[in-house]
């Protein structure tokens, strides 16, 4: 449940598939977005972001592309070059990637991959401070039966200069929300980036709503979802490097998402990427890292604690939320009850009075119904999502040590090498000398790559540990605040009801 | 300790009954049943004794037997003390001491003591307020048993009922009920009669279903004020784990938890106390009601018979003589319940009405007490906690 930023995407796909009750292999029958043929120039093609992307990333540690995504410029220009059609357009302009950087920022940097580019990332950020509200709305059936699915309105208000009006919208379904977060988390988890989970799925839950039923149960479903959905994509922007993604940015603007994820779900890539998850669960485990940083240590034995706290409180709160319900309804049954005995109280007065309280009691148990709302999708949910995200940040700093892991192999492997060539300088075998040789060459280059990789997935981890725990703050300060509002509000309407009522009880005689 | 708040009684000073002191025991509670009283009936005029459970049952069971008091509302037994639930779960904590940290522990059975405590409150007061309703009853108050109940200082032996005396009390409800159904059809002639026939059947019924509706409202308050307390731990550790600026706020937070908690297991509380046990009282005494109204129609069929037995006594000219006294005893029986029925039937709507009022009122001022008590908690809080950010 909490590895959503895990899931590999082909199988993440064909459950999403089955889900939105689809078959694999066609369109459904009535789409409201993307067109099944051509693709405007202007629309990336997802297979340009998909396989190939995730070839390059299992394959080629070198690749540039990996370091590069995050600092595009996205000024109009430069990003049509970046999302035309192309062999791999995400990579052309980036090989010199300075040059695509300038324009923007107005300093020329030779290695991208030191501290100082990233850092004057973060000040430009600072300068166009975060403006932006995105809410999920309008949830509208699609379709009938097994094939249907819900369609949710994304709109996007903003003042930023990243986007070319201040308000859109376009409408997206479950699955769009899916591989938004699929193709987010393939990117930038493994080097360091804490990637909001999306929303889980449901089956059961998304099975009632096809079905039909316009009952509470599944409307309920939706509006969770729905809120959900907002919350996810409000984390996901408010993160300075992923608001740049041009997925991202695609998502929110782009009136046609090709279904991309049909594609995928066949995908060689995809395929390998399943397997390797397995395998990585096999490997994480016996992972011993010398952890020579003791901040690192001491994080994850921070985000150990705080996940089984913040689960030890979930709980609590999620039984909170029910015993609430229990009493809205327990108090609507007594509230009938008292007018019932009202009724057939044979004293005026005190009839009267039965039939107040009862009066009083209905609208306490809306009371009840209402504080359940809140303490659900104010406290409940602002919790379980915490739990998805750390999950997230773990997943985070497992990736750092499959880095140091690699680059711990690499260097082994160049002491073998040269362990072998000193042999080889005593036989007379200078082909063979001169190929330990040209071997060595290349591992020692990989082998300072593979320190470079982890000294930067180190930085990224730190920057974002320290950016996840500010917004942590933020986020639990302000909706604890909302959520004793909430419950202040509760009880001055108590206060109302009962001080109303206190007279009526008096004037029985 | 708290006086019965369920009836609304003329305290007389001629006869005052109360419990001073009770003493819970493995699997007893003892009673302190203490009188002051003018009669020249008792030796003293002030005086003590400890009394069971089962000896109050036997004193209510001595009346209903009683053909005397056949027309009366015979004020409803006390239930029986039930500390086994509560019991069970302080049983329960103890065996689970080893998984829980000292605190935890430590707050949890000051809770289920707390409970304790309130359960045994309550049955100190049904069995109070039983006493106190056959003290202002001016035909009860004079019965023998109940002096003896009250004044004889040594243990009454009256064992609990063996099982063939359960099993002919079973027998005799049953009938009863048979009856029952048999005499309820009959149409009176009497309107007040019929008119309360009526009201009593369905307002029992009514009053049934409110008060087991009313002890699921109140168990589910408890339930949720449980997880609050709950809540409370949590955002403590919280608290005391976090490096940044959230751990004072989780302490601010579970401090306001903690009091907020207390305010709601008090509101559910309070509400078990004038609601829930109001509710229960005026069912056992609207079944008190009932049973008289059953015991009057018994004795109206009884004449009714008799009144024919008397024609054919005539018709044959045999017996005439037994026929006739026999109806006159009917007659006067029957006359005899009907005149205090009525009085009785009275009384209980007086008392119903005022202790209806008094409950409702302290209920409500009680709920507006709480609710105040719990926003001037969350508005203090809140004015820390937004100062603060």
């Amino acid at each position: 449940m909490a590895d959503t930023a895990r899931d590999p995407p082909p199988a993440h796909t064909d459950f999403q598939e089955l889900e939105d009750g689809e078959d694999l292999f066609l369109e459904p029958a009535v789409i409201q977005e993307s067109g099944p043929a051509s693709l405007p120039a202007e629309d990336i093609s997802a297979n340009s972001n998909g396989p190939k992307q995730d070839s390059l990333f299992d394959d080629d540690p070198e690749d540039l592309f990996a370091e590069a995504t995050e600092e595009v410029s996205l000024d109009s220009p430069e990003r049509e070059v970046l999302l035309s059609d192309g062999p791999s357009p995400a990579i052309t302009p980036i090989t010199p990637p300075t040059s695509v950087i300038t324009p923007r920022i107005g300093l020329a940097h030779d290695d991208m991959f030191t501290h100082s580019s990233f850092d004057e990332i973060e000040e430009e950020e600072g300068g166009d401070s975060f403006d932006m509200h995105i809410s999920v709305s309008d949830p509208e059936k699609v379709g009938d039966g097994m094939n249907a699915y819900m369609a949710y309105k994304v709109t996007t208000k903003t003042s930023m200069s990243l986007f070319k009006t201040d308000e859109f919208s376009v409408k997206r379904r479950f699955s769009d929300f899916l591989g938004l977060h699929s193709k987010l988390a393939s990117k930038y988890l493994h080097i360091g980036y804490i990637v909001p989970p999306a929303p889980e799925k449901s089956i059961v839950g998304m099975t009632k709503v096809k079905v039909g039923k316009e009952d509470q149960s599944s409307n309920e479903f939706v509006e969770k979802r729905r809120s959900a959905l907002e919350r996810y994509l409000m984390r996901t922007v408010k993160h300075p490097i992923l608001l740049k993604d041009p997925d991202v940015l695609q998502f929110l603007e782009s009136s046609e998402l090709p279904r991309a994820v049909s594609t995928q779900a066949l995908s060689s890539a995809g395929l390998l990427r399943m397997v390797n998850k397995a395998a990585d669960a096999v490997n994480k485990m016996t992972i011993k890292m010398n952890e020579s940083d003791a901040w690192f240590e001491e994080k994850q034995q921070h985000f150990e604690n705080l996940d089984v706290q913040l689960r030890k409180l979930h709980a609590s709160v999620e039984s909170l939320v029910c015993h609430r319900k229990e009493l809205s309804v327990n108090t609507a049954q007594f509230a009938k009850s008292a007018a019932m005995l009202g009724n057939s109280e044979d004293h005026t007065a005190l009839s009267r009075a039965l039939s107040q309280l009862a009066e009083v009691e209905e609208k306490i148990d809306q009371l009840h119904q209402d504080q359940a709302n809140a303490d659900f999708y104010l406290f409940s949910e602002l919790l379980g999502d915490y739990v998805r995200l750390i999950t997230a940040v773990k997943g985070v700093f497992d990736h750092r040590m499959k880095t140091w892991q690699k680059w711990q192999d690499s260097q082994l492997l160049l002491q073998k090498k040269r362990e072998a060539e000193a042999k080889l300088q005593f036989t007379n075998k200078p082909d063979k000398l001169q190929q330990a040789k040209d071997e060595i060459k290349e591992l020692e280059g990989k082998v300072q790559q593979g320190e470079r990789d982890f000294e930067q997935i180190s930085k990224t981890i730190r920057k974002e540990v320290s950016r996840f725990e500010k917004e942590r703050v933020k986020d639990f300060k302000m909706i604890i605040i909302k959520y004793l509002e909430s419950l202040v509000q509760t009880q001055q309407q108590l206060i109302k009801y009962w001080d109303a009522f206190l007279p009526e009880a008096k004037a029985i005689s | 300790s708290p006086r019965a708040v369920n009836v609304d009684l003329q305290t007389d000073a001629t006869l005052q009954v109360d419990i001073s002191d009770a003493l819970s025991e493995r699997d007893k509670v003892k009673f302190t049943v203490h009188t002051k009283s003018t009669l020249p009936n008792f030796k003293q005029n002030e005086f003590s004794v400890v009394r069971q459970h089962e000896e109050f049952i036997w004193l209510h069971d001595s009346f209903v037997e009683n053909e005397d008091y056949a027309g009366y509302i015979i004020p409803p037994a006390p239930p029986r003390p039930d500390f086994d639930a509560s019991r069970e779960k302080l049983q329960k904590l103890g065996e689970g001491e080893g998984s829980m940290t000292k605190e935890e522990f430590t707050k949890m059975k000051q809770e289920l003591e707390a409970e304790y405590l309130a359960i045994f409150k309550k049955t100190v007061a049904m069995h109070e307020v039983f006493l106190c309703r056959v003290a202002a009853h001016p035909v009860l108050r004079k019965d023998l048993n109940f002096h003896v109940f009250l004044e004889y200082n040594q243990d009454l032996s009256v064992r609990g009922k063996n099982k063939k005396e359960k099993l002919e009390d079973f027998f005799k409800n049953v009938v009863k009920s048979a009856d029952g159904v048999l005499v309820a059809g009959v149409k009176d002639v009497d309107d007040f009669f019929e008119h309360e026939k009526t009201f009593l059947l369905e307002y029992h019924n009514r009053v049934k279903d409110a008060s087991a509706k009313s002890d699921r409202m109140i168990r589910s308050h408890k339930n949720a004020a449980d997880d609050i307390n709950r809540i409370a731990s949590s955002l403590y550790t919280l608290g005391t784990q976090d490096s940044t600026d959230l751990c004072k706020f989780f302490l601010k937070v579970s401090e306001l938890f903690e009091k907020t908690r207390k305010i709601e297991a008090r509101v559910a509380a309070d509400e078990d106390l004038k609601l829930a046990d109001l509710l229960k009282y005026y069912l056992r005494e609207s079944q008190a009601a009932k049973d008289l109204l059953y015991r009057r129609s018994r004795s109206l069929v009884d004449y009714e018979n008799a009144n024919k037995a008397l024609d054919k006594a005539r018709a044959k000219n045999r017996d005439v003589l037994q026929a006739e006294t026999s109806q006159q005893l009917c007659c006067h029986k029957f006359e005899k319940i009907s005149e205090s029925a009525k009085q009785e039937l009275i009384d209980f709507k007086t008392r119903r009405v005022a202790a209806f009022r008094k409950n409702l009122v302290e209920l409500a001022e009680l709920e507006l007490k709480h609710a105040k008590g719990n926003l001037q908690l969350l508005q203090s809080c809140l004015g820390v906690l937004k100062g603060n950010t």
